[in-house]
């Protein structure tokens, strides 16, 4: 991460993704908004664009295919069967772990509840060997100040459920996490500790192996969340050494409505269900049921087979650009942008304003205009942004700042694509009189 | 579609210049409304006279448009009985649910005064809750002061 970071950041590094080429392959990319203008999308944080490859493994299943994988004797069952089972060796293999490690779920969100509501479900199972992940009084949570809003509450209410205690690893002032009290967060009493990989509004990349390593000294689980790791930059599960990865498809590239869950084969065998009824089941009798092995006890119901196709086209898209260039190209977009914003007087960026330990998610504040009108500003110049607090209300808070404009990019986004975001910053001060920001009043 | 048509000038002067803003005393009824999806909050007061609204004191935080959205507010409901101010208020709901429709703005033009130039923002989808916030509250805080707690 540091080789270009000492680089002005006024120069261009070449880019190691061909972008026009890239481009070529969003349909969506060619399309113009608000009266003619280029579609400058930079809000892959919140969902990424997707490749015709990705749309047209979703059409050829559902033209070809279509049928309900575990269920039934005919051909198309088979192969519906055999296609999901392939994507899910895929999205195996695109995180470095095995296949029978691999939930998928819905989304981030309902990754992290499963495991939540697994772990409260844990207290009361009938079956002993469900009842290890129990979490109850005198256990404790932790999480940190950085994390979205789906890494936060499910497990605020995992412990109003069970009694346990939430804890949490705070903020420095420059957004990076602090880890002075890490040995008094995480003690013998900690049950389980969460932590994302990479902010979804800072950027910030915490360093895991300390957090890892703590939390199995003290016996506990640890899961990382990777919905804004795992799209941008190589991951592989064996060398990270958490028990669980969360993920979304939506985020990387692939369809809406298709998530992640990994976890260790022999943490989930000691977890008990948490959605149930078809297809998670051993055998069923009206006094009571027995369920499968994971991952198919974690997949009830009829599963969202084209979505988890066309997961895996993304995931193949993704390995044929190479992780490594996807991150370095953000890398350099990030240090360019840095710079360049910064370079913008009454810009204030929020989270680490070098690129060491950090993703492309640029969070900032314009002196004298609210990050909602600096966005709305930015989208009549046809530039897509997020503006808000981002589901992560406590960082906007510890930052003293209502609300945050945020950029992020992607494998298409380019140099272009950033310069519009600079000049949009500069329309927004010129359109709301404080391109003298000296003159605004405090 | 012009950015001018959500940013008039007379929204961006009520920005600038708030009208009526800061907490006072006395109050009949006090609420604090927040639009979760982007952070925007205000705290409001109202003071309530027989049926008139004597006074509307808020403090809050926000876009442009919440924040000019409340300041055109205080100067149409001061001095109406809640009665009306409600219905100013579900008028400029008509106007915020109108997208853009000009006819409906100079129907409304005359019971709006400077809060019919929110018109052009009713062109966008995301920012309405933005000026309704603060319409909201006063409907919450009316019915809290008037008939006890809203129901």
């Amino acid at each position: 991460m540091t080789a270009t970071a000492s680089r002005s950041g006024t120069e261009r590094a070449p880019l190691p993704l061909d972008v026009e080429a890239v481009r070529a392959d969003f349909p969506i990319l060619g399309r113009t908004v608000r009266d003619g203008k280029r579609l400058v999308y930079l809000d892959s944080g919140a969902t990424s664009q997707k490749p015709r490859q990705v749309l047209d493994a979703e059409r050829w299943f559902y033209e070809n295919v279509n049928a309900a994988p575990h269920r039934g004797a005919h051909a198309l069952a088979e192969e519906a069967t055999e296609a999901y089972e392939a994507a899910r060796a895929t999205i195996a293999s695109f995180i470095g772990g095995q296949p029978d490690e691999v939930v998928f779920t819905r989304n981030t969100t309902e990754a992290i509840n499963l495991v939540a509501y697994s772990f409260s479900n844990a207290a009361t199972a009938k079956e002993p060997e469900f009842r290890r992940y129990a979490v109850g009084q005198g256990d404790e949570v932790v999480v940190t100040e950085m994390e979205h809003h789906a890494n936060l509450v499910p497990w605020q209410q995992l412990c109003e459920r069970t009694g346990a205690t939430l804890r949490w690893l705070g903020l420095t002032d420059d957004g990076r996490l602090d880890l002075s009290d890490l040995d008094t967060v995480i003690n013998e009493r900690t049950k389980f500790v969460t932590v994302t990989q990479q902010s979804n509004i800072l950027g910030t990349m915490p360093p895991l192996a300390p957090i890892i390593a703590r939390a199995h000294e003290v016996g506990a689980l640890v899961m990382v969340d990777g919905a804004q790791s795992v799209p941008h930059q190589p991951v592989d599960v064996a060398a990270l050494g958490a028990d669980f990865l969360v993920f979304s498809g939506h985020k990387m590239l692939g369809p809406t409505g298709v998530g992640v869950l990994w976890g260790r084969a022999e943490v989930l065998d000691a977890m008990p269900p948490f959605l149930t009824g078809g297809s998670m089941i051993e055998v069923v009798r009206m006094e009571g049921s027995t369920f499968a092995p994971p991952p198919q006890r974690f997949e009830a119901g009829v599963p969202m087979t084209a979505q988890v196709i066309g997961l895996a086209a993304a995931a193949d898209y993704l390995t044929a650009l190479g992780m490594d260039k996807v991150q370095a190209h953000e890398e350099a977009l990030t240090e360019y942008a840095l710079a360049q914003l910064q370079a913008i007087p009454g810009v204030r960026v929020i989270g680490p304003v070098d690129t060491v330990a950090r993703g492309g998610a640029i969070s900032f504040t314009v002196e004298g205009i609210h990050p909602h009108d600096v966005g709305q500003v930015l989208d009549d110049q046809g530039v897509a942004v997020r503006v808000g607090h981002h589901c992560a209300w406590p960082v906007v808070r510890r930052y003293g700042v209502p609300a945050t404009t945020r950029a992020t990019f992607y494998v298409h986004t380019g140099y272009d694509d950033v310069d519009a975001l600079v000049e949009g910053v500069r329309h927004a001060q010129r359109f709301f009189g404080v391109d003298t920001p000296q003159e605004v009043p405090q | 579609m012009k950015l001018q048509d959500m940013y008039q000038e007379i929204i961006l002067d009520h920005y600038r210049n708030p009208h009526g803003r800061g907490l006072r005393e006395p109050f009949d009824a006090e609420v604090h409304h927040v639009n979760p999806t982007c952070g925007d909050e205000v705290t409001l007061r109202v003071k309530v006279d027989g049926d008139t609204l004597t006074d509307v004191s808020y403090e809050g935080m926000g876009c442009s448009i919440s924040q000019a959205s409340v300041s055109a507010m205080y100067d149409l409901v001061i001095g109406k009985s809640v009665q009306d101010a409600l219905a100013t208020g579900d008028d400029f709901m008509k106007l915020m649910q109108a997208k853009g429709d000009q006819s409906v703005a100079d129907e409304l033009e005359d019971t709006l005064e400077d809060a019919v130039a929110f018109a052009g923002v009713s062109k966008y989808p995301a920012r309405i809750k933005c000026a309704l916030m603060s319409w909201m509250a006063l409907k919450d805080a009316s019915a809290r002061a008037w008939g006890g707690p809203a129901a």
